[in-house]
């Protein structure tokens, strides 16, 4: 089983606190380095390094499991400089399959912190081009990691795994996008210029809002914000009086009371002719009175609605992530059959060199009693010979390529290597 | 011939109709090619069966009640394919197919007896009927974009984002295409309305002979959607409200049908 001895060594944001996994990161220099490292190393055949904030990874095919496996974790300690009996809790360990496994969870984001993140992809992606271009990888690991993209990809496209905004500001912009479809002809309100209230506002304009109006008790901050997102700064004490200009108001004043009333709004959303009012409410306490929501063609969320929204979109990710598990484990399963009909390949070798021998051992012997062919007799011997032994060995050799991804496998390699007496 | 073509096109929009609910639900790539596949057989054997039909009687679709409902159905597909192809809403089908099944299924009750045609003005009958049949047409795709309306209206109001919400389009959207068909059907029902007339008159000799008994659920229908038409750029009837004009709208008018053919 030499050709696919794979096995994984890391740890990630689940098993180890941050203190320790900022001190194993790859980062920079090191990266290079250590893969060239590597490389020298007679133990380890192929491999790729992945270093994220979240996870420090290396994945491998070694000689043999278990010397591989801590070949891995003393090189991860040593070139920390950083003592293994300390370390050795934190490692987890993978090997063949599970090690397939736990590539396709990660590069599919089922891993992560956030389920469903896309960076991790990214990332998996640059990992392995780094160590491609340093010629660390070979065959195995180089379609494991093919295989990984497109698994990830599937994944993506077939679960809702990256469907729903799990913070609260892409929760916002999504209900913003079906209240308001496209963006780019709506505006947004910003009363109060919280951190949270900016953000959400950054996220609405990355998706197109081109007008931004800022308003707040102290007229020089609004300004300021409004500079920054390319908006136009409004009075305080008369912002109300232009409520109906915006389709998106967010709040996130100081304000001990409420300070945006129905009366207000039912005065703006007459002025609107009903066009449709989203209020995004992220003050606490609340600048909204509630009673707004109830006014037709009016929508008002607050911190706790929009965190509620999240919390059920992180369940429905969850739940998402149950049936891109069957994705994978199939696609683990396919790779599994590839991988194993690779050690079919030496027999065949074997088995073609064996004939191959005796063709030439026997043909040698008779030419020896038939001195007087001509050159040409010969090659005619030499090419009949050649012929006899493919056409013999090209089903057998199918056969075995095809078995050997089957359960059998193992075991028709065994009687082939009887057989033909190969292991002699 | 006219039952296998029928058969055919009332379990096509059976099929559509579930596939366009699964779809809109579990968003499988196969479901929506097997869903587009089956409205276009129901599409083919359903306008075979007009053709059949109207070989049958030698004049249109439209003179029996069986003729009409058949008709209608129709016309709710053609209008149905065309909203698709233009606003690209995929799930509006599975609101609109139920109903055309729904239609052809209770013409299957219908008696199926040959009539002539009525005597007077073929020419003003035949537009008044495909007049008003397309205008209905229309409203019935109207009254499926102010059900997905009201239905996703309510999951944002009501702050419960379930499945649907995710994959139904924004209110900006369904709001728009209510408004769009509603612009399409309302005029040509209009002018369904007074070819109708002019027929009346030319068959009774008399503008003013109307059969009030028969005619008064259309001129609420023509009343209800002149509201929310002409009310949207005068007073700003947008939203829910329209949709729930829409919705009344046509509840009238499956009334009318009833007392109208």
């Amino acid at each position: 089983m030499a050709e696919s001895n794979l096995i994984m060594v890391g740890v990630n944001h689940k098993t180890t606190p941050v203190e320790i996994r900022e001190c194993l990161a790859f980062t920079g220099n090191k990266m290079e380095d250590s893969i060239e490292r590597l490389v020298s190393f007679p133990e380890i055949v192929e491999h790729i390094i992945l270093s994220t904030c979240n996870r420090v990874e290396i994945y491998a095919r070694v000689r043999n499991h278990d010397e591989g496996i801590f070949f891995l974790k003393k090189f991860i300690a040593d070139y920390h400089g950083l003592p293994l009996d300390e370390l050795d809790r934190y490692f987890y360990c993978y090997r063949d399959f599970q090690a397939v496994e736990h590539l396709f969870r990660v590069s599919a984001s089922l891993d992560s912190m956030v389920l469903g993140e896309p960076q991790i992809l990214g990332q998996v992606k640059d990992a392995y081009s780094q160590a491609r271009t340093l010629r660390a990888t070979g065959l195995v690991l180089n379609q494991l990691f093919e295989k990984a993209f497109m698994v990830a990809k599937k994944v993506r496209e077939q679960t809702g795994i990256a469907e729903r905004g799990v913070s609260i500001s892409s929760a916002a912009v999504e209900l913003a996008r079906k209240i308001f479809e496209d963006l780019e002809s709506h505006s947004v309100m910003l009363v109060g210029t919280g951190e949270m209230a900016e953000l959400a506002a950054k996220h609405l304009i990355s998706y197109g809002v081109k007008t931004v109006y800022v308003a707040s008790r102290t007229f020089e901050r609004a300004a300021s914000l409004a500079t920054r997102l390319n908006g136009c700064a409004l009075d305080f004490e008369t912002f109300k009086e232009d409520l109906h200009k915006a389709d998106i108001i967010i709040t996130s004043t100081a304000a001990p009371k409420f300070i945006i009333h129905k009366d207000v709004v039912e005065a703006a959303i007459q002025k609107r002719k009903n066009r449709p009012m989203f209020f995004i409410d992220i003050a606490v306490p609340r600048d909204v009175e509630p009673e707004v929501n109830g006014l037709e063609n009016v929508y008002l969320y607050d911190i706790d609605d929009l965190q509620a929204v999240v919390d059920a979109n992180i369940k429905e990710r969850e739940k998402e992530a149950e049936e891109a598990m069957q994705i994978i484990q199939r696609e683990v399963t396919k790779f599994n059959n590839w991988i194993t009909s690779l050690d079919a390949v030496p027999t065949i070798v074997e088995l073609r060199n064996r004939a191959e021998a005796i063709r030439r051992q026997e043909l040698e012997r008779t030419l020896k009693k038939l001195s007087h062919l001509s050159e040409e007799e010969k090659n005619a011997l030499h090419q009949m010979t050649s012929a006899i032994i493919n056409k013999i060995l090209h089903k057998p050799t199918i056969n075995l390529k095809r078995k050997a991804q089957s359960q059998e496998g193992p075991h028709y390699l065994k009687v082939i290597r009887h057989l033909f007496h190969l292991d002699d | 011939m006219l039952k296998v073509a029928f058969n055919i096109a009332l379990f096509s929009y059976l099929g559509a109709s579930i596939g366009y609910f699964g779809n809109l639900l579990y968003r499988k790539r196969w479901v929506s090619v097997a869903t587009t596949s089956l409205m276009g057989l129901g599409l083919v054997a359903h306008t075979a069966l007009m053709g059949i039909r109207s070989s049958q009687t030698g004049h249109g679709p439209y003179t029996t009640a069986f003729e009409i409902a058949m008709f209608f159905s129709w016309i709710i597909v053609v209008v149905y394919i065309l909203t698709e192809l233009k606003f690209k809403i995929q799930d509006l089908g599975a609101f609109v197919i139920p109903l055309v099944f729904l239609i052809l299924l209770y013409s299957a009750f219908l008696s199926r007896e040959v009539v002539t045609q009525e005597t007077g003005s073929v020419l003003w009958m035949t537009l008044h009927r495909t007049l008003s049949i397309l205008g209905y047409g229309a409203f019935a795709i109207a009254f499926a974009a102010a059900l997905m309306y009201l239905i996703q209206e309510n999951q944002v109001k009501s702050k419960k984002l379930g499945m649907m919400y995710f994959r139904m389009p924004s209110l900006e959207v369904l709001d728009k295409l209510l408004d769009r068909v509603i612009a399409f059907g309302f005029p040509l029902f209009t002018l369904g309305f007074v070819s109708g007339s002019i027929w009346n008159t030319k068959v009774k000799h008399d503008f003013f002979s109307w059969n009030l008994e028969k005619t008064w659920p259309l001129i609420v229908v023509w009343g209800v959607y002149g509201v929310v038409y002409f009310g949207r750029m005068t007073v700003g009837i947008r939203g829910k409200k329209a949709a729930q004009g829409a919705i009344l709208g046509f509840v009238l008018i499956i009334v009318a049908y009833f007392i109208h053919v």
